[in-house]
């Protein structure tokens, strides 16, 4: 919400107050200003002689001040045609102390030209040389300084202002024209120098989308008076309450409805302060009935809609108008003032006539029975309705309005009558019109005034700070609650411009709020916890998690973090799937499903940096499988991808092997037995969709399998945009391994140096080197603490369809091993190679 | 015979000290007091010398071998002194090249940012508790005291799940951690009805919201949130509790500020701000010019939610906060495009 500080000083005097002490206050009680753009007003923080607004604020600023000798009130005396220029006009103007010709183009003075002296002087903002104004004729905000100079043989250095020139609006299509009571020679600044805040309203703070619930806070958080203008207006003629009648059908939705009535209103443009003031809240003035609805909404908070009187009447065949409050039909239709036929449904209220639709309750109003440049009778209405019930509408027809935005969060009954009454005021006011006599007032839904009962003892449990009841009573009546003592503390009433206040033990909640927000949240103290501690139970899964993250970085590979929103189209490159976890609302088609798969993920990681020398990434985290119509499966997963250079490249290091299976079956086996796992069994398998057949394994653990890894399927490889290198795939269930918790124990350091033996058997290429592997482990027995594969050959030498493979044996006894001891194991374990797996010693 | 002697070790150590080389040094060796040398010949000569010369000259002989010997190893020692000084100075290296790198690995700035979150919070006592990631409206947003169409529901505008009627329960992506809280309350009240124990958790994780991918907003981000619950938890511990967070996290003289704020789930709500550490308040392009950084959301739990987790509002009070890890890195290292997180670009991640 945008707040003029000068329509503020209607309501509170801010004498001594910056407008920045006045911003941090708001800020600090909740209303955050998000930004301030003077307007006139010196910049505050600015240099004296600079006065824009490029220096160090708390606060995000703009706009510029006005300098008082250089930028005064003047009038025009004279309009007479410039000698060279058939668009220029020269005005011969007094700005208080002397007589002045400015050069001006103005279209709105264009028509006087050649008038000679005026009648009635022409109150403008006039601009001296010398003055730093935003240059008019420049897209933007470029400030210039008026400088002498000829325009067409006539000499110019001053300037009579537009809105645009002076940061008020954008407006350059004429100078400004301020209301004839303007004084010649005041400092503009003093007349009419402003400040707008910039106010972001939360959601239970919509009681100060107003000027005065604005001026109510400040008044509260300053200890200062709120003035409260009284509205009186005189009436003539026939009451409106012969005139009109209300009926509402569902008073949850329409708690109250009023109506007043004015007669012989003049539609012409407001004055031109109004204009101004609506124009910095970011309303554009249409004329002076509209204004007057919008200028009370603003000032008291309550929107109001004018009704053409004419209109209704003849609709209701000159007999009295009886509105009429319902919910709309499914399939009603209502052309409203921005002329688009709505289609409503039961969820929309309607103010009706007899005869039809009028407007939809609280979001807009109907073309037919608007307010038009013939209007002379004016029925304007002001309402309360079910907030949540404007909220959908407003979000169903896409109607955001200033009104909606305000009925959405909910507006107080109370503030029904008091807008009519302020918007009937100012219609009198500007247009000349007589206000007839009383409202209309259907009122069959009162809100009670929530009542709390708050003691200092509840203070001190939820707020920590000591206070009397005389204090807490004090902090809240400056908002208007009324406050009684009692036997324990206090009974404290709500005021009755507010919704938020409940009852009981939320009221409580509401009602401290308030008390530390009146006391101010800076003047509460920071204390350390005295409670007891909860029972330790610590997260062993997320500690697991962090450890194996902390292994996978300490085994060279990177962290990736992707989105779990992707598509279909995504993850078909590695798998199919026929169902889905599915947004109903997709912000983009590419994004519209959770990920199911997390190879998907990390493969578009690998793509992404294709062009990097290597890749080893990991990415740990959950997908998402779908349950039908409940909460979808969340179980996580590990998913490692290596590709490209081995070893990192270095001037002497100019080419290295690409990583292969080894390489990924080397982290495997490091992660698994850094997380102390010891009985993982390593199968091939060729059931992995996306693993070629030939180069993937199976990871059992305690004979469940936890994992598969391998080397990217080529025709799956060539769905990514990759280098030549392959890519090496592991993936893990985590849910799962996590499960089979592995035993585990530390071994003593023997005190005797082994014994270490090598030997090579030749054995059928279809023998898996784990097979041979194991039988040596097995044949080798306890003593036999290590056994590694040093090389493998095929070749010549051994002939077609054969591999020799070379063992280097570890021996270690708890005494000091004898050679013949060695060799009489050594011989054990040929024999069984010869007998199991057909080897040959391979000498 | 004497005479022949003294030719021997002059001769000899003539030679010596013309010696260089470690060949040529071993090659005297051999010459002079090897097994053929002319004085090892003395020495096999004297059995044939009388009785009267034996003793003295093989007593010269003797006299002569201990010279040559400790002559050659000193000649030894300097000669292996020079070659070790020449070595030292002609062998050097360009010390400029680069050095040989390994692949090294790295967390997700995410994840760092996290831990250093939790690593604090564990100090003061947080425990971490982690929840599912798509939710029901009721746990989202219910049972945290957002009622369906309720205006505060515009602060977070949500991703929801296509599934089978389920009226005003519809499943959605978790907007915020706070599920957590109600799932975190529930269980332990659950222990212990009449008594449930006291509260101190952290809820990390992925929160997703209906936003547009900019540089400025995300559809996917991760939040830390705080949540005690006690029996003697006041809003001026809230305070101190995050006051001393911040020094942790942003240094010992980090000072903070509290602004009154709205959430549905918590009453009083407040907003903590820390003063700009990048300009220390001075006004910077970090914090906008306003000396203040907005860091995180807080207040004490509101009733209505203390109650839906299983917890008393008449005897409990409590209070909770939630922060961005993205945001508070995008501050630190002056990050200007939140998309780079889950961009995953090498050249980035490597920066971490
Ligand atoms: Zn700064």
């Amino acid at each position: 919400m945008k707040l003029p500080i000068s329509w503020l000083k209607d309501f509170i005097d801010l004498d001594g107050l910056s407008v920045e002490e006045i911003a941090r206050k708001l800020t600090l009680a909740g209303l955050e200003v998000e930004e301030i753009k003077y307007v006139g007003l010196p910049v505050s923080g600015a240099s004296a002689e600079g006065m824009h607004s490029s220096e160090r604020h708390e606060f995000k600023t703009s706009g510029i001040g006005w300098d008082r000798e250089k930028i005064v009130v003047a009038e025009i005396r004279e309009v007479n045609p410039h000698p060279n220029a058939d668009r220029l006009t020269l005005l011969d103007l007094y700005d208080g102390q002397q007589s002045q010709v400015v050069l001006t183009g103005a279209p709105n003075i264009f028509h006087l030209k050649g008038t000679g002296k005026l009648a009635r002087p022409i109150k403008v903002a006039y601009a001296k040389e010398g003055s730093t104004i935003y240059d008019g004729h420049t897209d933007g905000l470029v400030l210039t300084t008026l400088k002498r100079a000829k325009i067409r043989g006539v000499e110019s250095y001053s300037m009579v202002c537009s809105e645009k020139e002076l940061g008020i609006s954008e407006e350059h299509e004429g100078i400004i024209i301020l209301d004839d009571d303007a004084p010649v020679g005041m400092p503009l600044v003093d007349y009419m120098g402003d400040a707008v805040l910039d106010i972001s309203i939360l959601p239970n703070m919509a009681r100060n989308a107003s000027v005065i619930g604005v001026a109510r806070e400040l008044a509260a958080l300053t200890g200062r008076e709120l003035k409260k203008p009284s509205i009186e207006y005189k009436t003539h003629g026939e009451s409106v309450e012969k005139l009109a009648s209300i009926q509402i059908t569902e008073p949850e939705l329409n708690p109250r409805f009023v109506l007043g009535l004015i007669r012989n209103v003049e539609i012409k443009p407001s004055p031109y302060k109004t204009q101004r003031r609506l124009r910095l809240a970011g309303i554009r003035p249409i004329n002076n009935i509209v204004d007057a609805t919008n200028y009370a909404m603003l000032d008291q908070g309550e929107p109001l809609h004018a009704f053409d009187y004419d209109v209704l009447k003849e609709r209701a065949g000159n007999k009295n108008v009886k509105i009429i409050t319902r919910a709309a039909k499914d399939g009603e239709k209502l052309t409203t003032l921005d002329d688009v036929e709505r289609k409503l449904t039961s969820a929309n209220v309607l103010v009706c006539d007899e005869k039809g639709p009028l407007s939809i309750a609280g979001v807009m109003g109907g073309a037919e029975s608007e307010v038009s440049d013939g209007t002379r009778n004016i029925l304007l209405e002001g309402a309360a309705w079910n907030f949540i019930n404007i909220r959908k509408t407003a979000k169903q027809h896409n109607l955001p309005s200033e009104a909606s935005f305000r009925f959405s969060r909910g507006v107080h009954p109370s503030l029904a009558e008091t807008g009519v009454r302020r918007g009937l005021q100012l219609m009198a006011e500007w247009s000349g019109g007589e206000v007839a006599p009383g409202l209309v007032d259907a009122y069959p839904l009162k809100p009670k005034d929530s009542v709390v009962d708050v003691t200092p003892q509840d203070v001190k449990r939820l707020l920590g700070i000591d206070l009397t009841v005389e204090q807490i009573s004090e902090l809240l009546t400056r908002l208007e609650f009324k406050c009684e003592i009692t036997k324990d503390g206090l009974r404290v009433t709500a005021p009755s411009h507010r919704l938020d206040i409940g009852e009981g033990v939320v009221g409580l909640a509401d009602v401290l709020e308030e008390v530390a927000r009146s006391y101010g949240y800076d003047n509460i103290p920071e204390t350390r916890m005295a409670d007891a501690l909860p029972p330790q139970i610590g997260n062993p899964v997320h500690e697991w998690e962090e450890h194996l993250r902390d292994i996978l970085v300490s085994l060279g590979l990177q962290e990736i973090v992707s989105y779990r929103l992707t598509s279909p189209e995504r993850e078909s490159r590695v798998a199919q799937y026929d169902e889905y976890v599915t947004l109903a609302n997709p912000i983009t088609p590419d994004r519209r499903v959770m990920r199911r798969n997390l190879v998907a993920s990390v493969l578009e990681v690998v793509e992404h940096n294709a062009r990097a020398e290597s890749n080893a990434l990991f990415e740990l985290g959950p997908v998402f499988e779908p349950v039908e119509n409940d909460l979808p499966d969340e179980p996580r997963r590990l998913v490692l991808a290596m590709t490209g250079s081995r070893e990192a490249l270095a001037w002497d290091v100019k080419d290295s092997p690409n990583f292969d299976f080894y390489d990924m079956k080397g982290r495997v086996e490091l992660l698994l037995s850094g997380l102390r796992y010891t009985d993982v069994v390593y199968a091939p398998t060729d059931t992995v969709n996306y693993l070629h057949p030939g180069k993937a394994a199976e990871v059992r653990v305690n004979d469940k399998v936890v994992g598969v890894f391998g080397e990217l399927h080529p025709l799956v490889k060539d769905r990514y945009e990759v280098e030549d290198a392959p890519i090496l795939v592991a993936e893990f269930d985590l849910d799962v391994l996590h499960a089979v918790s592995p035993g585990y124990e530390i071994k003593p350091v023997p005190d005797v140096p082994p014994v270490l033996e090598d030997i090579a058997v030749i054995v059928d290429e279809s023998v898996p080197a784990s097979r041979v592997e194991a039988l040596i482990r097995q044949t080798g027995g306890r003593v036999l603490t290590n056994v590694r594969l040093f090389d493998l050959y095929r070749g010549e030498q051994i002939g077609a369809g054969k591999k020799s493979l070379a063992y280097s044996l570890t021996y270690q006894s708890d005494k000091t091993m004898t050679d013949a001891e060695a060799a009489a194991i050594r011989n054990k374990i040929v024999k069984r190679l010869e007998h199991e797996v057909k080897a040959k010693l391979r000498s | 015979m004497l005479e022949q002697l003294k030719e021997i070790e002059k001769t000899a150590l003539d030679a010596l000290s013309e010696v260089t080389d470690p060949a040529v040094l071993e090659a005297w060796r051999v010459a002079n007091v090897g097994r053929s040398s002319p004085l090892m010949q003395v020495f096999a000569g004297l059995g044939k010398l009388s009785k009267e010369e034996r003793p003295t000259v093989g007593a010269a002989a003797n006299r002569v071998k201990v010279a040559l010997e400790s002559a050659l190893e000193e000649r030894a020692q300097a000669i292996k002194e020079a070659a070790l000084a020449k070595s030292l100075e002609e062998e050097s290296l360009d010390v400029t090249l680069p050095g040989r790198g390994i692949h090294v690995g790295r967390l997700h700035p995410s994840t760092q940012q996290l831990r250093r979150v939790l690593d604090i919070l564990a100090d003061m006592g947080f425990q971490v508790y982690t929840s599912r990631e798509v939710e029901t409206d009721e746990v989202n947003f219910q049972l945290l005291n957002f009622p369906p169409n309720h205006p505060a529901r515009d602060m977070q505008d949500t991703f929801f799940i296509e599934a089978g009627e389920r009226g005003d329960n519809p499943i959605l992506l978790r907007t915020h951690t706070s599920p957590g809280q109600i799932h975190a309350m529930r269980e332990f009240a659950a222990a212990n009805p009449d008594n449930p124990p006291p509260i101190r958790i952290a809820l990390p994780g992925m929160c997703f919201r209906y936003e547009q991918i900019t540089a400025r907003s995300e559809i996917q981000f991760n939040q830390v949130e705080g949540l005690v619950v006690g029996e003697n938890i006041t809003f001026a511990d809230l305070k101190g509790t995050l006051s001393d967070f911040a020094r942790r996290m942003f240094g010992q003289h980090a000072r903070t500020r509290f602004r009154a704020s709205y959430f549905p789930f918590t009453e009083p709500s407040a907003e903590m701000d820390v003063e700009c550490f990048v300009c220390g308040g001075a006004g910077c392009q970090v914090c906008k010019n306003s000396g203040w950084l907005e860091i995180l959301g807080c207040g004490m739990v509101h009733p209505v939610v203390l109650q839906n987790g299983g917890y008393d509002p008449r005897r409990y009070s409590g209070y909770a906060w939630g922060m961005g890890p993205e945001r508070q890195l995008m501050v630190r290292y002056r990050i200007d495009d939140i998309r780079y997180f889950w961009g995953n670009d090498l050249r980035f991640l490597g920066q971490f």
